[in-house]
């Protein structure tokens, strides 16, 4: 039984499947991305708990009644103030790594509100970006940041 | 991804039970951030994974009579961020932020990362300063093991076929006692070219009364620098000996030649860094 984004999923797989898997091909969440696929590049990135983990590096089976969150789930009622951030902020090109990213930055602002720019890439040293060289990355979420204290 | 089947015991008691069944046919699987990595690329294949990640009462770090016992689930997240750790040992916590990555530490163990033996962890040349042991269980009862002898050679531990590492004890350091950890690397999340932990303790007078410097990712174990060690020990802290301790320390690594380094680099890295921390380690313990 799995908690993605707020609903319960009854699953039958094999056992050495991993949340990745799991999340794309059974229940069709591909915003979660398989890149690497052994922990090094973070696109599969997804919350569990709240905190980011590397979900390709996760079995299925470890994660029953925990709360997972998808990229899809930060957008059910609209765009999440960071995901407008990217996009205001030109922080996407190619979108690959920007799904992992963008949950990475959320676990990192639920913890730290107001985070300085190097606390930012701390945050962020487990997701790489072949496109942006991530100044815009950085400068998105600083900005979503500032937004999202204003807002509480 | 080798095909295995996941074995899910209730308790500790009941995988070591597993565990002694299967012995090397299985594998025990907490965080799985070392282990998954090597049944994707197929270096290992086990038949059974014995899933330990959710089992109760194992996620703890507790002050105890005479320091502290860290259960083997705690993640290296809980570790970099608690309050308790940055108190009592600071090299430690501050260590921490550089295990893999944030997405690592919140899912992997510091148990797991000590039993992977990888001779670019963080963690194990810092706990082998800092004096640390490990209680192991199985079936036949329990042990300790010291932290300095559990690291038998390359990626191998002195865990029997059948033991699952149950908790982590780090002894209160005695007053006037410091500690620095320093991996020289060139980007964030690059393997060390070069990693020393010192953990030295003053008497009273401003001598040494005990030191340890252990070397990391410069030979196939972390190893201590004994002769850097006892050089120290008994002498009045003093600027000039630092150079004689870096050229001691040296004499115990065996770095080969890779991509991080050529041996003689990684040689010179090791006088550098050790000299970093020994006396980051000195003005730590002058100030405790």
């Amino acid at each position: 039984m799995l908690r993605v984004n707020g609903e319960d999923y009854e699953i039958f797989t094999d056992s050495w499947k991993t949340l990745e898997r799991v999340l794309r091909d059974d229940l069709g969440l591909t915003g979660v991305k398989e890149g690497c696929n052994t922990g090094n590049c973070g696109v599969c990135t997804v919350l569990i708990d709240g905190k980011a983990v590397k979900s390709c590096l996760v079995l299925a089976s470890q994660v029953q009644g925990k709360d997972i969150l998808t990229i899809e789930g930060l957008s059910k009622h609209g765009l999440h103030p960071l995901q407008q951030a990217f996009i205001d902020y030109f922080a996407i090109q190619c979108g690959f790594c920007t799904p992992g990213m963008v949950l990475a930055a959320k676990a990192l602002l639920d913890e730290n509100p107001n985070p300085t720019e190097e606390e930012v890439k701390l945050g962020l040293s487990g997701n790489l970006c072949r496109c942006t060289g991530y100044v815009k990355i950085v400068e998105a979420i600083l900005a979503a940041a500032e937004m999202m204290r204003k807002e509480v | 991804m080798v095909r295995f089947e996941l074995l899910e015991p209730k308790n500790l008691s009941e995988a070591c039970s597993l565990l002694a069944e299967h012995k090397e046919k299985a594998k025990i699987v907490a965080g799985g951030q070392g282990l998954l990595p090597l049944l994707k690329h197929r270096q290992l294949k086990p038949k059974y994974l014995i899933n330990i990640k959710n089992l109760p009462g194992l996620e703890y770090i507790d002050d105890g009579r005479s320091g502290l016992r860290i259960g083997a689930l705690t993640t290296n997240r809980a570790i970099e961020i608690s309050s308790l750790i940055k108190q009592r040992h600071p090299m430690l916590a501050e260590l921490e932020r550089m295990v893999g990555d944030v997405q690592t530490r919140n899912w992997g163990t510091l148990a797991g990362n000590l039993c992977a033996a990888s001779p670019t962890s963080d963690p194990a040349p810092a706990l082998i300063a800092l004096g640390a042991t490990l209680r192991s269980v199985s079936m036949r009862g329990e042990r300790e093991v010291p932290l300095e002898d559990f690291f038998v050679e390359y990626l191998k531990t002195a865990l029997e076929p059948d033991e699952i590492v149950a908790e982590i004890q780090i002894p209160d350091p005695p007053p006037y006692t410091g500690g620095a950890y320093h991996k020289e690397r060139v980007r964030m999340t690059d393997s060390p070219i070069a990693s020393v932990a010192a953990v030295i303790s003053l008497d009273g007078s401003d001598t040494v009364a005990m030191a340890r410097i252990v070397l990391q990712a410069v030979c196939p174990t972390p190893v201590r620098a004994r002769e850097a060690e006892s050089f120290i020990v008994g002498k009045k802290v003093d600027d000039k000996f630092i150079d004689e301790v870096a050229v001691l320390a040296e004499k115990a690594a065996c770095p080969i030649s890779d991509i991080y380094g050529s041996a003689e680099y990684k040689r010179e890295m090791v006088r550098v860094v050790t000299k970093q921390v020994v006396t980051e380690a000195i003005k730590r313990a002058r100030a405790a």
